[in-house]
């Protein structure tokens, strides 16, 4: 056997430790970034002409917020917490009702042929004078309207909700009930 | 006569603290782990507003920052009370967000340019006005994809 190593002090190794940690204590911080993740129209070129697309008034669900954060939805004054079942009835249009969007075959993975709407257009307006946290508030309960439509057609075709589908799984049902969200250009008219 | 007899009175037993250290230092690499670095210090209010269907950013060396809200107070004398942008560490006008999203840009690789996001901090008491500007300066730049950065809650109402 060897000379017995000699004890390092080992007092003031707490002390730099604690340093440290006061450090990144201060330097860093912890929320992870989440939000709604939207991607935006791109901007029209200047020489193209403005295409008037003709689409029918039964096809588009208007949603209008002004500078007071009042919800107009189809020219309806309603409280935002009934925004999430009009916007489901209207995407999805279950009944097959003549004001809401038309209907029409189609062919799709998994599915097969598929009676769904063919086109379902949400419009959003809004007034300079909103605020966002309201218009957050009114995505929100879009993409909620979106989710849990298919949250129930994954369940009922798959077993499982949305998000646990594969890849390919997710586009079929994105094709059934795909996200159109058209926000119109805002107007100033409300004031503050 | 009781049996635990101590055998030093009145004198204070030491208390081991070898085990401190490794305390200190697990607490350390926690912090270490689970946190990120401070990039900016923002200069603007930030109360994000709540949501339900939030979804994470995935890759933080993709995403670029803009911040907009009422400035601080301490830069209030300044900057006056109005809704800010701050881009990185100084307020900016919407006509600077062009020239930030070149410089975010150009400090990345190409093949990384299209999964580039850009996500609005934004104040929740601040009117859409200012929103929609950057918005469209957005599209102008032809930085499509952005994040409206709220946080996550359980009930929306």
């Amino acid at each position: 056997m060897g000379r017995e190593t000699p004890e390092l002090p080992m007092a003031s190794m707490a002390d730099i430790a604690f340093m440290l940690l006061i450090f990144f204590l201060v330097a860093t911080t912890m929320d992870m970034d989440s939000g709604l993740q939207r991607v935006l129209p791109p901007m029209p070129e200047d020489d193209q002409i403005e295409e008037d697309q003709q689409i029918r008034e039964r096809n588009v669900f208007i949603v209008l917020v002004n500078a007071r954060d009042q919800l107009m939805v189809e020219g309806e004054n309603i409280p935002i917490e009934l925004l999430r079942e009009r916007a489901k009835e209207f995407i999805a249009n279950p009944n097959d009702e003549p004001h809401l969007p038309e209907k029409e075959m189609k062919e799709v993975p998994y599915f097969g042929e598929v009676y769904a709407t063919r086109t379902a257009i949400i419009s959003l307006q809004n007034d300079r004078g909103t605020s966002y946290g309201m218009y957050i508030r009114v995505q929100n309960e879009l993409a909620a309207a979106y989710r849990e439509l298919r949250d129930d057609l994954a369940m009922e075709q798959f077993g499982r909700p949305f998000n646990a589908l594969g890849e390919s799984e997710q586009e079929a049902v994105r094709e059934i009930y795909p996200m159109t969200i058209s926000e119109a250009e805002p107007r100033e008219v409300g004031g503050n | 006569m009781s049996k635990f007899q101590r055998k030093d009175k009145g004198k204070m037993p030491k208390i081991s603290v070898a085990a401190l250290p490794d305390i200190v230092f697990m607490l350390l690499f926690f912090f270490m782990v689970s946190t990120t670095m401070r990039e900016v210090t923002t200069m603007v209010s930030q109360s994000l507003p709540e949501a339900t269907e939030v979804s994470r950013l995935e890759k933080r060396s993709l995403v670029s920052n803009i911040y907009i809200g009422t400035p601080l107070p301490a830069y209030q004398a300044l900057y006056g009370t109005s809704p800010r942008i701050q881009l990185d560490d100084s307020f900016a006008d919407v006509e600077d967000i062009a020239q930030f999203i070149a410089s975010e840009r150009e400090a990345r690789d190409e093949s990384e340019i299209p999964f580039m996001t850009t996500s609005l901090r934004v104040d929740q008491y601040t009117r859409m006005g200012i929103v929609t500007d950057v918005k469209q300066a957005l599209r102008r730049a032809n930085a499509l994809r952005i994040n409206y950065s709220s946080r996550e809650t359980e009930t929306a109402f």
